[in-house]
């Protein structure tokens, strides 16, 4: 059995993702509400061994994760990769170099 | 109560199909073409709702819209876990809708749709294909560092699923890869005929995503975690980012993904085989 943070740290980072998702409001949403029902329902089980509540804590913390992955994943795709390719120009400076330019005009654009 | 009044909404709300509704933005920006801003879409709708239908499958609202797939089906989840899940998903989103973002809602479409027309026995196999060249089954001669890791991280998983299968899988170094027996991949066989067409979707998802049967089966069996999963799928990498260094924008970034991507289709597993679980809870009360 892989060794998990406990619930109640899975809950709390759960709420956090979904306040960071939906803003002040977020305690209105329906995925807080559900989380908090789930999380409740399970507590009661307390010591004994109980196959249900493990599988939720694995559940739970598999959703945390997606939940945090995709937040920062989204962070350095915008940060990084969300503006395209650059042009040859900007490809240029970025090695100090300058495309060569013609005084005249290219002979084709008058 | 909420329930009732979604329902309400929804028997006025039009069907009309979301292309109809949202035409794709046609921006021919140089830029864009390369961009993953080409694959966005301006946001249509203010509310997400779910609500239950004929035959017990949820639903998504977007306003009073349905939602649909993109073959034009109209979009069910078997439970509700997996439908409010879906809904933040598409409730998370800004001002454009990027779908790059929603890995539950895509695995979703792909098990309503079935683009590929494949049936049950097709995926099986095409999973369990992953099983000969399984990336622990793979091992290095040298760097010496990165065989004695290999060892250390990998045989433990290795020797967990062969207890608990009870099979032979053994690794090797040689180009070939080991043998694997033909009575290992009858048990798996066996045992992935006991999923139904939805988990075996998010299975053979996973699967192609750690590039391993082995670490898919831990994941699912809940003996590894999402990350602890991850780590061990990436652990040659993991290695050459400790020697090197890490660069934020290939290495973090290709890991966040891959997590994200493995997490959905781990949870997805789970619960779209949940209906025992679910009864198991109400007994107990």
């Amino acid at each position: 059995m892989a060794a998990l943070p406990s619930p109640l740290r899975v809950c709390r980072g759960i709420l956090k993702e979904l306040r960071l998702l939906h803003g002040p409001g977020y305690n209105q949403s329906l995925a807080y509400t559900y989380v908090m029902d789930q999380f409740r329902k399970n507590k009661v089980t307390g010591e004994r061994y109980c196959r249900a509540q493990q599988e939720a804590h694995h559940a739970s913390h598999s959703y945390l994760c997606l939940l945090e992955s995709t937040r920062s994943h989204l962070v350095l795709h915008n940060l990084y990769h969300s503006k395209g390719e650059r042009n040859p120009e900007q490809v240029a400076n970025l090695v100090g170099l300058r495309l060569p330019t013609q005084p005249g005009g290219k002979g084709w654009d008058k | 109560m909420f329930k009732g009044l979604v329902r309400l909404q929804s028997q006025f709300g039009n069907v009309l199909s979301l292309s109809k509704v949202c035409p794709r933005n046609q921006h021919s920006r140089f830029a864009w073409k390369y961009s993953t801003a080409a694959a966005e879409r301006k946001r249509f709708y203010q509310d997400v709702s779910i609500s239950q239908g004929d035959g017990g499958l949820y639903e998504i609202n977007l306003d009073r819209r349905k939602l649909k797939t993109p073959g034009g089906k109209l979009f069910t989840v078997p439970n509700e876990a997996l439908a409010i899940a879906v809904a933040t998903e598409w409730d998370a989103q800004g001002d454009t809708l990027k779908f790059y973002t929603m890995h539950l809602t895509t695995l979703c479409n792909t098990a309503l749709d079935n683009p590929s027309q494949r049936n049950k026995q097709q995926m099986i196999n095409a999973a369990l294909k992953f099983l000969e060249t399984d990336t622990v089954c793979y091992r290095v001669d040298e760097p010496h560092g990165l065989v004695e890791l290999q060892n250390n991280e990998w045989d433990p998983v290795l020797r967990w699923i062969e207890n608990r299968y009870n099979v032979i899988i053994g690794s090797s170094s040689s180009i070939l890869g080991p043998v694997i027996p033909e009575a290992t991949k009858d048990r798996f066989r066996q045992h992935l005929n006991s999923y139904n067409f939805w988990s075996l979707t998010g299975l053979e998802y996973v699967i192609t995503q750690l590039k391993s049967v082995v670490l898919s089966m831990g994941l699912i069996d809940r003996h590894l975690s999402v990350e602890q999963a991850v780590l061990l799928s990436r652990l040659e990498e993991e290695y050459q980012i400790r020697c090197w260094g890490n660069v934020e924008w290939a290495h973090d970034y290709d890991m966040y993904e891959l997590r994200a991507r493995t997490a959905a289709g781990a949870l997805f597993v789970h619960l779209s085989s949940e209906s025992s679980t679910v009864k198991n809870k109400l007994m107990q009360d």
